[in-house]
């Protein structure tokens, strides 16, 4: 009897520790879930609550907050003004990421392939076939390309990924606009699909003469080799923690409703153009006010904290006047 | 003795009655969880079959009958156009060249391993079939992009390439480029996920021959190959065509695997070795990141895998009802 006595208190002691650290929820967006994880890890450590995380992507990650299953959600995809209005949302970008265009080419070093967007947009379509492509020659002067067919590599799975390419081409390719255009997954002219960032970098590591994109964690734990990229000011750029934080700050954070910005193809001379942030979308007025608090700790502690671990995982982090801006955003918008 | 014995009779009467009236109690209770049992099959069928329409329905309120016969697969469009016709092809032509390979494979290692294989070699045969079943659907697909794929598009591709080259119809059938991720290779992923179904079915129905008939058959100076033809096959045909059905059932369905390897493009191409897409690659690559229309086109296809599938099982029920009947039973 005693014996029994003892497993309950246990399990009342239990029940309401963990009533009172409450868990934060949270799901969406793949790209961001191994900082997301790494954060959480750290923030456990420090404070004893934790956060558990599902990556099962943007879309499902907007769908999870809209019916207020979880405490947050993210996407890579910022939801327009007018949306956010409609559900009761406000949003904001956590962290950034970049793309970089790997290349499987005999000979050619990282950095040393020079794309524009408009070139990468014709690849995509199928209309440039060959490396040694006129193009590709003219902004590649002194590469020796080979005169081999080139094998177009891109996701397969609906992704944020996908997304901020997509809208990279569509800015700076207006056939790829009206052929293809902008999206999770769109209607690709050619190419082979691979799963996953992990899926591309596997597939261009391992197949002579593609192209593909990735993230640059992606490209630079598997070695692959990348290409410099022209940006919006005619400059070309090499993908860069630099010259991914430069398109950020060059960014209008400060002009658009709603953090509603993409970063692709910004302003600057060092920006570079294939540059995405990712977002988190909360209630204002949160059904579980506790859990909606912690969740704001914790992001509050991941910009004040979270930078280094952060640029480990080559993620960047949000320039500082942004995230001013966005602690002012809570403190006037999130009801407690 | 005497006290024992009026104790029983006096008990006797009104157990009997009560002993009885438990059986029966125990029988219709036995015979109403059977037969729920047997009707929530078809209750969560029909759930299932009524939630696909649901889900469905804007999808077939916008594209109709179209949807079954348009390629172009544009999601980001706006409205997006969708089509059926490049992921319902990858899903027949996989399928099949799978069932090709597949079944007279996994019928060679069920005949060798019921009448052939000795003593000694039948046990590790017949575990390593097992563990082919065991394995992870996931596990195919990571070793088909990495090793499989590869190896494929470096060695037997080019062969076939050249072989085949210039010759008509095959000659488009196995072009090139050759291609890490393609139609084939799926295939050949499937052929080997779906050979412990047809080996382990088959094994088992060919033990239930009885002994007596091979025993004269091999009496009056029968082969093997005259037994196995003459004998076991048409005993356990229908068995042997269920294992078939199941493993076709499967291939049809399989998902995570052909995700990895079929390079998941929606145009129909016509190269075995060009990449394509099956409905349940499609279904399982843009769910997660699906809304509106693009979702309910999804739930559509998923629809139409679950109508195909019945109309090829169908078809196949109704293939063996001919054969049973043309073999007089």
């Amino acid at each position: 009897m005693n014996f029994l006595r003892t497993i309950v208190a246990a399990g009342m002691v239990a029940a309401s520790t963990s009533a009172f650290a409450a868990d934060i929820t949270g799901a969406g967006a793949t790209f961001p879930f191994p900082l997301y994880s790494k954060w959480a890890d750290a923030y456990k450590k420090e404070t004893g609550n934790g956060l558990n995380y599902q990556s099962i992507g943007s879309g499902a990650g907007i769908k999870q907050i809209q019916a207020k299953t979880v405490t947050f959600g993210a996407s890579d995809m910022p939801l327009k003004p007018e949306q956010l209005e409609k559900d009761g949302m406000i949003q904001w970008p956590q962290a950034m990421g970049a793309l970089v265009p790997v290349v499987n080419l005999d000979g050619i070093k990282p950095g040393e392939l020079v794309f524009s967007g408009e070139l990468l947009g014709d690849i995509y379509l199928g209309k440039i076939k060959k490396w040694d492509d006129p193009a590709i020659a003219k902004l590649n002067p002194k590469v020796k390309l080979p005169s081999d067919a080139i094998t177009v590599v891109r996701r397969s799975d609906g992704s944020g990924t996908t997304f901020i390419w997509t809208d990279y081409l569509s800015k700076t390719n207006a056939e790829w606009k009206t052929k293809a255009g902008a999206g999770t997954a769109v209607e690709w002219p050619t190419g082979v699909g691979a799963k996953g960032n992990e899926g591309v970098a596997g597939n261009v590591s391992q197949t002579k003469n593609s192209i593909g994109y990735v993230e640059y964690a992606y490209a630079k734990q598997n070695k692959l080799t990348y290409g410099a990229v022209i940006n919006k000011a005619g400059k070309t750029v090499q993908p860069t923690i630099q010259a991914f934080q430069a398109a950020a700050a060059n960014a209008d954070w400060v002009g658009a409703k709603n953090y509603f910005v993409i970063l692709t193809d910004q302003p600057g001379d060092a920006s570079w153009p294939i540059t995405g942030a990712t977002f988190i979308l909360m209630h204002k007025a949160a059904t579980d006010k506790a859990a909606s608090q912690e969740a704001i700790k914790f992001f509050k502690w991941a910009f004040e904290k979270g930078d280094k671990m952060a640029e480990e995982l080559d993620y960047i982090p949000m320039p500082e006047s942004v995230v001013k801006q966005i602690e002012k955003t809570w403190s006037a918008e999130i009801k407690s | 003795m005497a006290v024992e014995s009026d104790v029983m009779e006096a008990a006797g009467p009104y157990d009997r009655a009560r002993a009885l009236s438990a059986f029966k109690l125990g029988d219709v209770t036995f015979y109403w969880i059977t037969r729920a049992c047997a009707i929530s099959v078809l209750l969560i069928l029909g759930g299932i079959i009524l939630s696909l329409i649901v889900g469905a329905w804007p999808a077939i309120r916008e594209y109709g009958a179209a949807f079954l016969w348009t390629q172009r697969w544009a999601p980001s469009a706006d409205p997006p156009v969708l089509g059926a016709l490049g992921p319902v092809y990858g899903t027949l032509v996989t399928s099949f060249i799978a069932m090709m390979i597949a079944i007279p494979v996994g019928l060679g290692i069920a005949v060798f391993l019921t009448e052939i294989c000795p003593l000694w070699l039948r046990r590790p045969i017949g575990l390593a079939v097992e563990l082919l079943a065991g394995i992870p659907s996931i596990i195919y697909g990571m070793w088909g992009f990495f090793v499989l794929g590869p190896f494929l598009a470096n060695t037997f591709q080019p062969f076939m390439i050249s072989v085949f080259d210039g010759v008509p119809v095959l000659g488009t059938i196995f072009a090139g480029p050759p291609s890490y991720l393609s139609l084939f290779n799926a295939s050949l992923i499937l052929a080997i996920m779906v050979l412990p179904f047809i080996t382990a079915i088959s094994v088992d129905v060919f033990k239930t021959v009885p002994p007596v008939l091979k025993e004269a058959a091999y009496g009056v100076g029968c082969t093997t190959w005259e037994v196995v033809r003459n004998v076991v096959i048409p005993y356990t045909r229908v068995g042997v065509i269920g294992g078939i059905m199941l493993a076709l059932g499967r291939a049809l369905g399989e998902t995570m695997a052909v995700t990895f390897i079929i390079g998941n493009s929606f145009k129909i191409q016509s190269s075995i070795f060009a990449p394509g897409t099956t409905i349940s690659a499609a279904i399982a690559s843009e769910f997660a990141e699906s809304d509106g229309l693009h979702q309910s086109g999804l739930i559509l296809l998923g629809l139409l895998l679950f109508v195909l599938t019945f109309f090829v099982l169908a078809a196949a029920r109704l293939m063996l009802m001919r054969l049973e009947k043309k073999a007089g039973n």
